[in-house]
């Protein structure tokens, strides 16, 4: 099989701010297939959207990869790239689409300028040609009438039809990896679900892989084949969909899902994790998990635990101590209510 | 080709009036009910009309006489008939309408600037200012600075041959103010533009590029708003001859400044807005982006503040050949016209209160433009 599409190894995104450095991204890695969907879940502010800035080397000063992170395309070693090199990636190679639609396109230039301008900088694309195109992708992304609509702009356009013109942009050159940061997260349910059916047909005909970021377990689950699970900057567990979803290990993993609505059965009381996501400036010492996790004793405290395993793995004692799996968060929950 | 005639079909057959209507521009969109349109475009003719009419010997001049003004009037005045009838004729036989496309953020302002009527009269006036000094030689049987016979044409009062009067040399003042407002318009826009460029490109870089960048030319810019800019102007016109160029260079010099702050302000906003970091994701340099994607984002501002600018800059002007630092007589400015007829306000009003009418008129009708185009391109109704 050789190399996977997209591997990035040990990923660490630092911010160094006047005061203090501010690990955003610690030592994450994970790897993509072609034709492969990878979801990515996790609160707000545990790293998601840092990790797929990264990927693409997109993060301003003074945020910036630290030093022995590798982001390989195919055998290309991303960090070492040029930024003229990553120039021609961006937007050719992977693309990257974003949470809001509504202000993701200029408002002063036509929808049909915008796809051709991703066309024209990469294929070379001559103005007709790259109209044809763009009308193409349009009619691709399930929008009627693309040929009048490419000369309308993008306040004639909704939301979901602004992120399937954005989805149009991103996919011109035919990239082989997309990154999806939270793209259905500003949508109502049912343009969500549509979104998610586009992403998935295309994924299927063009055989691009897929990086889907969300921290809603619903969405992940319907269309992602594996998952990884982000906390405080670092993979927690990470598994196939139907792993995590049916069996997770990690206790943060456990707690997401307690935390999800879900038709069809009745619930006296949504649960919560109790706590939020600590500040990236100062993780707490050993599992950086701890404070909020119902199970944690001394050692947690104390040791960070290691990711162990290779496609299944969890980052927890429990691995290690299992039968310290007591209690856990329905004890928490109530501790919480009282 | 094949567009222009589908657009043809979609319209009623017209009649043999609404047909003989081409011949007169205007009558067509009166004959639809648009009558500003009509009314305009009309006027545009008979403007055209009457300078054929009444001045052809001064127009006949234009072949003989080779000078550049009146090589530029006559090229205004085709343009201008160019307009009236070319416009008249298209809507009155029935061209293509405007054909199914996006409405831009720039025909909606247009259509918001256009509901504004104190901003559209600004509008006219201004056209109607600029037009007057293109036609000047065509305009005025008199030349701006042969001096009279003393002995009759002296300090004439307001009449049908001299309609503002003459100055003490026996000029006509306005022939004077006719000329004098090519000087005055003409330093307003020459310098605007320098200063909305020079603002334009250091406020987008310092706002793009941010850091180190932006901290020196932020404290450049500060370093120019704070001299002041009466003294800096004096300082330069002492130590170069006071002219046209200098004047021009100084005012554009002194002005980009706050262009310069608005801008970055501005691109500081918009570098946060998504589209931007979609189009670094789409790998687009940062000097496309800052062309394609935020100085188009900023262009509304800027022209608000560059109308405000030339309302501005005209007083300005005005005010420093006032003072005799501008441009010199016997060429006319606004300021120097006034400054003529100072000694004389009690037995010749007529020489100062024209010109300062006409600076009036400008730098109203250039704040009543301003103040319309910042209504209309008001940021909140985009998106």
């Amino acid at each position: 099989m050789g190399a996977p599409l997209l591997r990035v190894e040990d990923l660490r995104a630092y911010f160094h701010t006047a005061d203090g450095v501010v690990r955003a991204v610690d030592g994450v890695s994970f790897s993509l297939e072609p034709g492969e969907t990878l979801g990515i879940v996790g609160e707000s502010g545990c790293g998601k959207t840092v990790a797929c800035l990264s990927i693409l080397r997109l993060l301003d000063p003074p945020g910036r990869i630290e030093p022995g992170s590798r982001i390989m395309l195919r055998d290309r070693e991303l960090t070492a790239a040029s930024e003229e090199e990553m120039r021609s990636v961006r937007g050719n190679e992977i693309s990257m689409i974003f949470q809001e639609p509504m202000t993701s396109l200029n408002p002063v230039w036509t929808i049909g300028d915008q796809i051709a301008e991703t066309l024209r900088r990469h294929r070379r694309a001559r103005p007709a040609e790259a109209r044809r195109r763009a009308a193409e992708m349009l009619r691709l992304m399930g929008i009627g009438f693309p040929e009048q609509r490419l000369d309308e702009y993008p306040h004639q356009f909704s939301g979901g039809m602004r992120q399937r013109a954005m989805l149009a942009m991103a996919l011109a050159c035919d990239p082989s990896v997309l990154i999806a940061d939270e793209p259905t997260t500003a949508l109502d349910v049912t343009i969500q679900a549509e979104i998610l059916d586009l992403l998935a047909g295309l994924q299927e005909r063009l055989g691009m892989g897929l990086v889907f970021v969300s921290h809603d377990l619903g969405v992940i689950a319907q269309i992602a084949d594996r998952v990884i699970v982000m906390y405080a900057g670092q993979v927690v567990e990470s598994g196939t969909a139907d792993e995590i979803f049916r069996r997770p290990r990690h206790p943060y993993s456990e707690g997401l899902l307690r935390a999800t609505p879900r038709v069809g059965r009745k619930m006296q009381q949504l649960s919560v994790i109790p706590g939020s996501v600590a500040s990236p400036k100062l993780w707490p010492s050993g599992c950086r998990f701890h404070p909020r996790c119902p199970y944690a004793w001394d050692r947690c405290r104390e040791e960070l635990p290691v990711l162990r395993g290779e496609a299944r793995a969890v980052r927890c004692w429990l691995e290690e101590e299992p039968a310290r799996r007591t209690g856990g968060w329905d004890g928490a929950a109530l501790a919480e209510d009282r | 080709m094949n567009e222009a005639a589908a657009g043809a079909e979609d319209r009623p057959e017209r009649g043999h009036i609404a047909k003989a209507a081409a011949l007169v521009p205007g009558l067509a969109h009166l004959l639809e009910g648009r009558r500003r349109a009509g009314l305009s475009l009309l006027a545009l003719a008979l403007v055209t009309l009457a300078v054929l009419v009444f001045a052809i010997d001064r127009v006949a001049a234009t072949f003989t006489t080779g000078r550049v003004d009146y090589w530029v009037a006559l090229v205004t005045l085709i343009g201008a008939a160019a307009v009236a009838w070319g416009v008249g004729f298209r809507e009155a036989l029935g061209g293509p309408r405007a054909r199914a496309k996006g409405v831009s953020q720039w025909a909606i302002a247009w259509r918001e600037f256009s509901r504004n009527r104190v901003a559209v009269l600004g509008l006219y006036l201004m056209l109607t200012l600029y037009l007057a000094t293109l036609l000047a030689p065509y305009l005025t049987p008199y030349e701006p600075n042969t001096i009279g016979d003393m002995a009759t044409t002296r300090h004439l009062s307001p009449s049908l041959a001299h309609l503002m009067g003459t100055d003490k040399f026996g000029r006509d003042v306005f022939t004077r103010v006719l000329y004098g407002a090519r000087i005055s318009l003409s330093i307003g826009l020459i310098a605007v533009s320098i200063s909305v460029t020079l603002g334009t490109v250091v406020g987008a870089a310092s706002g793009y590029f941010g850091r180190v960048v932006d901290t020196v030319l932020m404290r450049f810019v500060d370093m120019f708003i704070s001299f002041p800019r009466l003294v800096l102007l004096i300082t330069v016109i002492a130590l170069f001859e006071p002219s046209i160029f200098t004047v021009i260079v100084v005012l554009g010099l002194t002005l980009w400044p706050s262009t310069a702050r608005i801008v970055r302000g501005e691109v500081l906003s918009l570098r946060e807005r998504e589209f931007v970091e979609a189009a670094r994701a789409l790998g687009l340099s940062g000097a496309r982006i800052i062309c394609r994607h935020i100085i188009p984002n900023v262009l509304g501002p800027v022209i608000v503040a560059a109308t405000l600018g030339l309302g501005n800059i005209i007083l300005v002007e005005a005010g420093l050949s006032f003072l005799g630092l501008s441009v010199q007589p016997p060429t006319p400015s606004w300021g120097n016209i006034i400054e003529g007829g100072r000694e004389y306000l009690v037995q010749a009003w007529w020489v100062s209160t024209f010109p300062g009418l006409a600076i009036v008129v400008t730098v109203v009708a250039f704040n009543l433009i301003g103040d319309g185009l910042r209504d209309a391109l008001d940021p909140r109704q985009r998106m």
